[in-house]
């Protein structure tokens, strides 16, 4: 009996601890915390955009603890934007942005919203400043989430319904997916650079890649070449349905997977069978499976294969290989070498 | 021969035949001859075997591939029309995953037909043991945390897997502290180690990168995929012994079934027999698996397809499944190598779909006879 009753009054005393912990953030946000910020900060863009509309906003604005204000241009706002099916209105630039898309971290990064971004999903490790936290993003916590209380969220797939929970919690989400091909990656990076209020940082971003890329392009050589990207033994691979095999293409190059994707989902499984009968005069493989080359190369009828034959098998950063943004022009030109370089063998 | 029937019968003989009569009602097809139907399997399994060296992604000449096959032969030498890389398609690719289609299936076979035999219970398979679950926590712990447990030639995954499926066999048998005269509570423990092991895996698959999880996944859904003759090198020895000794051991499960005071009247140990015959189904299983990822339905759907041919005597349905399984899993890998080619579907996902349509009208029809 008496421990019974000690186990209950645990109970009750956990309980109490839980709804006063719960209290105490309502204390919070309502009170000296971010709500009311978030309040002030729409007043002072209200009149920041009517004093100054053309301004970057470098001048008058009152200081924040929050953020830098320096380089959000205010006047953009009001924004409007619809995804998943739902339209949101923004009043202010989001100052609590929480990201659960590697890609989308990168770019808000590479944008300048850098310093708004108060927690990120576990796989993006990319700029290193990056807030990365164990939130996920495949199979993410509504929970987890709600408490950095942000005031946009970002994801790359509707996992668990979290796009009708937050919507449900009136916090303003942006389905943001990985691209189909390089061009539509340029308009998502528009859109996250409209939404966190840095257009024209985001316009010379995407300036900066665009000739990146037409450098990295350049230096492919004439000649098509058959290309094999694996991405793990089991013979995935990317095809020009997805914006990575779509690489290839813009490189001049055959993508050997094209062939096999008839149903377009971008990722392929190849047979074995087809890989050596395509003959691929460069094999890409990348740093995150457990093999080298030199164990592809030895794989048992493998040496028939031009690429392996002639020793083109290179490895990319997988990070790199796999997400659409900043970075991507790095990838082209690891690629354009190592194509440069098969050719030349 | 016909005149000494009665005393000539061995003691098995009498055994099984008496179960025959007993129990032997609940599917009640009309049987072919045993010796018809053998060779009507053996027959099936070598058509299999040369559609499988003939049909492929890869268009190679029917007839050069024969005179490429002929050519191998010992003695004979009629030289071959096909090009080098042709050639290392066929020897290097196309015949090694025709050979492990035919030992996985094989070991998947009889491995179930022995552990239905042995639980006196229709729905055991691998599955259900913990075996599968087991192999596949191995697997991801080798590949997502660089668990390197390679053996020499033996890769990390298979041998990770290897380890896993001993252990959640071991495990079960823990769990049921050794009550192996209740197939049920073994079973039962089975599944709790089952559902034990496949929470440990689903937890780190949560905590791989896509390129892991993907290559973690793809080996759940089970794949032939071979790294050429290696893996039947390695593979061959476990499934020869297993399979020699659940073959010595058939009879055995004829009298099991009738009951453990039976066996022990005519002199053998019910427990002795049981370990003996889950040790080596077990050890087929995980050695099928560690290789060939997750196979669903071959171990349950077999040995039902061979009882509707032969009967209820495991003395034929245990070498049956063995030949049935291997045709089975390589006539279902022809269409996984070749359905959507030059793409590949995961062998696993069309056993599934092939078998547990099947599955279901079997229990259909058993809940018609004992309704």
């Amino acid at each position: 009996m008496p421990r019974h009753r000690l186990l209950a009054l645990l109970l009750a005393a956990f309980t109490l601890l839980a709804t006063g912990c719960a209290g105490d953030d309502d204390v919070d946000a309502g009170g000296n915390g971010e709500s009311a910020d978030a309040v002030d900060d729409t007043t002072d863009f209200g009149e920041d955009a009517a004093a100054a509309p053309t301004a970057g906003g470098d001048a008058g604005e009152p200081a924040n603890d929050d953020y830098e204000q320096d380089d959000v241009a205010s006047g953009d706002f009001p924004v409007t934007f619809e995804s998943a099916g739902q339209a949101w209105t923004l009043d202010a630039a989001p100052k609590r942005i929480v990201s659960l898309s590697p890609t989308a971290t990168e770019i808000l990064f590479a944008v300048g919203a850098g310093d708004q971004v108060v927690a990120a999903d576990s796989f993006s490790n990319y700029p290193p400043e990056a807030p990365t936290t164990d939130l996920s993003g495949f199979d993410p916590n509504i929970e987890a989430i709600t408490s950095y209380d942000p005031d946009l969220v970002i994801i790359a797939s509707d996992a668990n319904d979290l796009v009708a929970g937050l919507t449900e919690l009136e916090i303003p989400v942006l389905m943001s997916a990985a691209p189909a091909d390089i061009e539509s990656g340029y308009e998502d990076m528009a859109e996250i650079g409209l939404i966190t209020g840095h257009v024209d940082e985001t316009a010379d971003a995407t300036a900066t890649m665009r000739s990146e890329l037409a450098t990295a392009l350049d230096t492919a050589p004439e000649t098509s070449m058959r290309i094999y990207h694996e991405l793990d033994d089991n013979f995935f691979s990317a095809s020009s349905y997805g914006f990575i095999g779509a690489v290839y293409a813009e490189l001049g190059a055959e993508n050997i997977a094209d062939e096999a994707d008839n149903d377009g989902t971008g990722f392929p499984q190849l047979t074995e069978e087809y890989i050596l009968e395509s003959d691929p005069e460069l094999i890409v493989i990348t740093d995150q499976v457990s093999y080298t080359p030199d164990d592809v190369a030895a794989r048992p009828g493998w040496d028939q294969i031009s690429a392996v034959r002639s020793g083109n098998i290179v490895v990319v950063e997988a990070d790199i290989a796999s997400r659409w943004g900043p970075r991507l022009p790095q990838f082209v030109s690891a690629v354009a070498q190592a194509m440069s370089a098969s050719a030349g063998s | 021969m016909v005149a000494g029937t009665p005393a000539a019968r061995s003691v098995a003989e009498t055994r099984r035949s008496s179960v025959d009569d007993g129990v032997g009602a609940a599917i009640e097809g009309a049987f072919v001859a045993p010796r018809l139907s053998t060779t009507a399997v053996v027959a099936t399994l070598v058509g299999v075997a040369l559609l499988s060296t003939t049909i492929g992604a890869a268009d190679l000449p029917v007839a050069g591939v024969l005179r490429a096959l002929i050519d191998r032969l010992p003695l004979i030498d009629v030289g071959t029309a096909l090009t080098e890389r042709q050639e290392a398609i066929l020897f290097q690719i196309r015949l090694p995953r025709l050979a492990l289609g035919l030992l996985v299936g094989g070991s998947l076979g009889m491995a179930g037909a022995s552990y239905q035999g042995v639980f006196r219970n229709p729905l055991a398979d691998p599955y259900l043991l913990g075996v599968s679950a087991g192999a596949g926590l191995g697997a991801v712990l080798a590949l997502g945390f660089g668990l390197d447990m390679g053996w020499g030639p033996v890769g990390a995954v298979p041998a990770a897997a290897f380890v896993g499926a001993i252990c959640a066999v071991a495990g079960s048998a823990l769990v049921a502290r050794g009550s192996w005269t209740s197939p049920a509570i073994l079973l039962l423990a089975g599944v709790a180690i089952a559902a034990l092991f496949s929470a440990a895996q689903t937890y780190a698959l949560h905590r791989l990168n896509d390129t892991l999880a993907r290559e973690v996944l793809s080996w759940l859904f089970g794949q032939l995929n071979t790294s050429g003759w290696r893996q039947i090198g390695i593979l061959g020895p476990y499934v020869a012994v297993c399979g020699l000794v659940l073959h010595t051991h058939r009879r055995h499960l004829d009298v099991l079934r009738i009951g453990d005071d039976e066996a022990r009247s005519v002199g053998l140990n019910p427990a002795r027999s049981r370990l003996v015959i889950i040790v080596a189904a077990s050890l087929m299983t995980a050695a099928a698996v560690s290789v060939s990822g997750l196979i669903a339905f071959v171990g349950l759907v077999v040995p039902h397809v061979v009882r509707m041919l032969v009967g209820h005597s495991y003395r034929m349905i245990v070498p049956l499944s063995a030949l049935v399984g291997a045709s089975f899993l390589a006539l279902v890998d022809i269409g996984a190598r070749t359905l959507v080619a030059p793409s590949e579907l995961p062998v696993g996902v069309i056993t599934a779909f092939v078998g547990a349509p099947f599955f279901a009208y079997v229990l259909w029809r058993r809940a018609g006879v004992s309704a």
